[in-house]
C-alpha cells in the first residue's frame, strides 16, 4: 500500500501558543506515526521538534496525542488509523510545552525523588542475599514493566483538567509506590504519604490511565485500588483501628 | 531551555480532539444504570407479585415482614407507621444498593457517566473544582468494606432461597416435593453471578491476601487471594451480569406470579 495521507501536526509559535499545521505526505505499508513525522521533518519541516529514541515502544520518549488519544507515536500503526481523514498529532497536554511535539516532563522526575526509597530488610542469608517466593515477586514484577512514557499522567484528569500537580503524584507514581510498598523485602511505610502527600484520594478510579498504558499494566486494579485499601485500613476503618489497638 | 506553558486547546466541557465514539461507553453505562434504578425502585414499591410458589424475588429477599409465607416474622408489624410506604424490599434493598454504589467499578463508571468527571478519557470537564475521594462527601465511599460483609451475608440468604425453591407444594395433597423449575435455575444462576461479583470485590481481594506482601507464606490466604484475583480480573463483567440477573430474577417471579409467564417445571 502506497498512498497519500494528511497529517495535522501541532506547531508552537514563539510566545507559547500554537496551531495545527497541515501536511500532505505519502505513506506506505507498515509505517507508524513516528515514521510519518520523520518523513515530514525530512521533506517539509526540518525545524519540527519531536522526541524519540528507540522506535520500539521501550524508551517512552515519543508520547503524544494522536487523534486525541494519548499514545506512543512509534507504536501507532497507520493501519489502525482512518487515513481518509486528517490525522492529528499533538503533544501531551498535561505538561508544559517545549516546542512542537516536545513537552517538559521533568515534573515527573522531581516527584519520583520525593518517594520513600526501597528499604530492604536485613539479608536472609549470611552471604547478604534474600529469599522470596516467585509468586510474591510476580505481583510487583508487573509494575516494573513501566517505561515512563507518562501517557497515564497525561490522560489522568486530576493532572490534565485539574492541574493538581502539587498535591497528587499521578498514576505512574502509584505504580512506582506499589512496586516498593508491596515488595516482599521492603520495610518502609508509605501509607501515611499515600494519603497526605501523594494524594491518592484524588483518584476517582475512572481508569483512563489503565486504558492508555502501552505496557498494559493494570494500573487501577493492581496498583491504585490495593494502595487505596491499605489507606482505608489504616485511616478510615474503625474496626481495623480497634483491632490494631488490641494486637 | 525555555519552558513555555502549554496552551493547546480550550478545555471546556466535552472539548477533545478524539474522533472515536468516546461517548458511547459512558452513555451505555448511563442508560443501563438508569434503567436498573428505575425498574428496581418501581419493583420495590409494588409490594405485590414478589413470590411465586417456592420462589422469592431477590429484591425482596430476605423478607423480614410481609404477607407471603416467606416472611420471617409474619405480617407488617404495627410499629411501622401506616403513613409511610411499606414493602419488604424497602427494608433490605438499601444494603445491596449501597454495596454497588460504593463498589470501585461502579464508582469509576458513574463518576464518568453521571457526573462527567471526566466525561471520557482526554475529554474536557464541565467543572474546574475537584475534591475527588479525598474529602467529604466522597471520602464516605470508603465504607465499601462494611457493605461487602453485608453482601456476603446476603449470599448465604439468597442461597438458602435457592434451596427453598427446590421444594414445591402439591396443592391437592398439601405435601412438599423436591422439584426443579426454570425459576429455580434463574434464582441459582443469580446467586452464582452475585457470588462471582462479591467474592471478586477489591476489598475481598485485599482482605483475604492482598494486604500481605508475602502472601505465599500463608497457604490459605494464598489460595483465597488467587481465587479472588481471578474473579476480580472480570469484576466489571460480573458487576453487569449480576445486575442483569438480579433484575431478571425479579421479572421472572413477577411475571409468573401475574400469570403472564408460566413457570416451566423441569423435574
Ligand atoms: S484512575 Fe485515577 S489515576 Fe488513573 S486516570 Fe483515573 S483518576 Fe487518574
Ligand atoms: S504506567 Fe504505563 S502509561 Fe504510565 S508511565 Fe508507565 S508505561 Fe507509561
Ligand atoms: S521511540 Fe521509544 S517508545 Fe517510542
Ligand atoms: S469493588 Fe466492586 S464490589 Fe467491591
Amino acid at each position: 500500500m502506497i498512498g497519500e495521507a494528511t497529517f495535522k501536526i501541532w506547531r508552537t509559535h514563539p510566545g507559547g501558543d500554537g496551531t495545527f499545521q497541515t501536511f500532505h505526505t505519502t505513506v506506505s505499508e507498515g509505517m507508524v506515526v513516528l515514521d510519518v513525522v520523520h518523513r515530514i521533518q525530512a521533506e517539509q519541516a526540518p525545524d519540527l521538534a519531536v522526541r524519540w529514541n528507540c522506535k520500539a515502544g521501550k524508551c517512552g520518549s515519543c508520547s503524544a496525542e494522536i487523534n486525541g488519544n494519548p499514545r506512543l507515536m512509534c507504536m501507532t500503526r497507520l493501519d489502525d488509523l482512518n487515513l481518509w481523514e486528517p490525522v492529528t498529532v499533538e503533544p501531551m497536554r498535561a505538561f508544559p510545552s517545549v516546542k512542537d511535539l516536545v513537552t517538559d516532563v521533568s515534573w515527573n522526575f522531581r516527584v519520583k525523588k520525593e518517594i520513600t526509597k526501597f528499604t530492604p530488610r536485613t539479608p536472609d542469608a549470611p552471604d547478604g542475599t534474600w529469599r522470596m517466593a516467585q509468586r510474591d515477586a510476580d505481583r510487583v514484577q508487573e509494575f516494573r514493566k513501566c517505561i515512563e512514557c507518562f501517557l497515564c499522567q497525561d490522560v489522568c484528569h486530576v493532572l490534565r483538567d485539574h492541574g493538581k500537580h502539587d498535591e497528587f503524584i499521578g498514576p505512574r507514581f502509584f505504580v512506582y509506590t506499589a512496586n516498593l510498598e508491596m515488595n516482599p523485602l521492603d520495610t518502609a511505610d508509605r501509607v501515611p504519604d499515600l494519603k497526605e502527600r501523594y494524594g491518592i484520594g484524588y483518584c476517582n478510579i475512572t481508569k483512563c490511565c489503565t486504558k492508555v498504558c502501552p505496557e498494559h499494566i493494570h494500573i487501577t486494579d493492581n496498583a491504585i485500588i490495593p494502595l487505596k485499601e491499605r489507606v482505608v485500613t489504616r485511616y478510615y476503618d474503625p474496626v481495623s483501628r480497634l483491632l490494631r489497638v488490641f494486637r | 531551555m525555555d519552558v513555555i506553558p502549554v496552551q493547546i486547546a480550550s478545555r471546556g466541557f466535552g472539548s477533545t480532539t478524539r474522533r472515536d465514539y468516546w461517548w458511547a461507553a459512558p452513555l451505555a453505562v448511563f442508560v443501563g444504570l438508569t434503567l436498573f434504578i428505575v425498574y428496581a425502585t418501581w419493583a420495590a414499591f409494588q409490594n405485590a407479585h414478589y413470590t411465586y410458589g417456592p420462589y422469592l424475588s431477590p429484591f425482596y429477599a430476605p423478607e423480614l415482614w410481609g404477607d407471603s409465607p416467606h416472611a420471617w416474622f409474619g405480617p407488617k408489624p404495627a410499629w411501622i407507621p401506616a403513613g409511610i410506604p411499606f414493602s419488604p424490599a424497602l427494608l433490605i434493598l438499601p444494603f445491596p444498593g449501597l454495596f454497588r454504589v460504593t463498589c470501585y467499578y461502579y464508582r469509576g463508571a458513574y463518576y464518568k457517566s453521571f457526573w462527567a468527571d471526566p466525561p471520557g478519557c482526554a475529554v474536557g470537564e464541565p467543572r474546574s473544582s475537584y475534591w475527588g475521594e479525598r474529602s467529604f462527601p466522597l471520602v464516605v465511599q470508603n465504607v465499601h468494606r462494611y457493605f461487602m460483609w453485608i453482601a456476603v451475608i446476603f449470599l448465604f440468604l439468597l442461597s438458602w432461597d435457592v434451596w427453598l425453591a427446590l421444594w414445591f407444594r402439591d396443592e391437592a395433597t398439601g405435601a412438599t416435593r423436591f422439584g426443579i423449575g426454570l425459576g429455580t435455575i434463574v434464582l441459582a444462576v443469580n446467586v452464582v453471578l452475585l457470588s462471582c461479583y462479591t467474592l471478586g470485590c477489591h476489598v475481598m481481594r485485599h482482605i483475604v491476601g492482598g494486604a500481605h506482601d508475602e502472601v505465599s507464606t500463608r497457604p490459605v490466604c494464598d489460595r483465597a487471594y488467587a481465587c479472588s484475583s481471578s474473579l476480580n480480573y472480570r469484576h466489571q463483567l460480573f458487576a453487569w451480569l449480576s445486575l442483569c440477573s438480579v433484575a431478571f430474577a425479579d421479572i421472572y417471579v413477577r411475571l409468573c406470579s401475574m400469570g403472564i409467564w408460566t413457570d416451566l417445571r423441569i423435574l
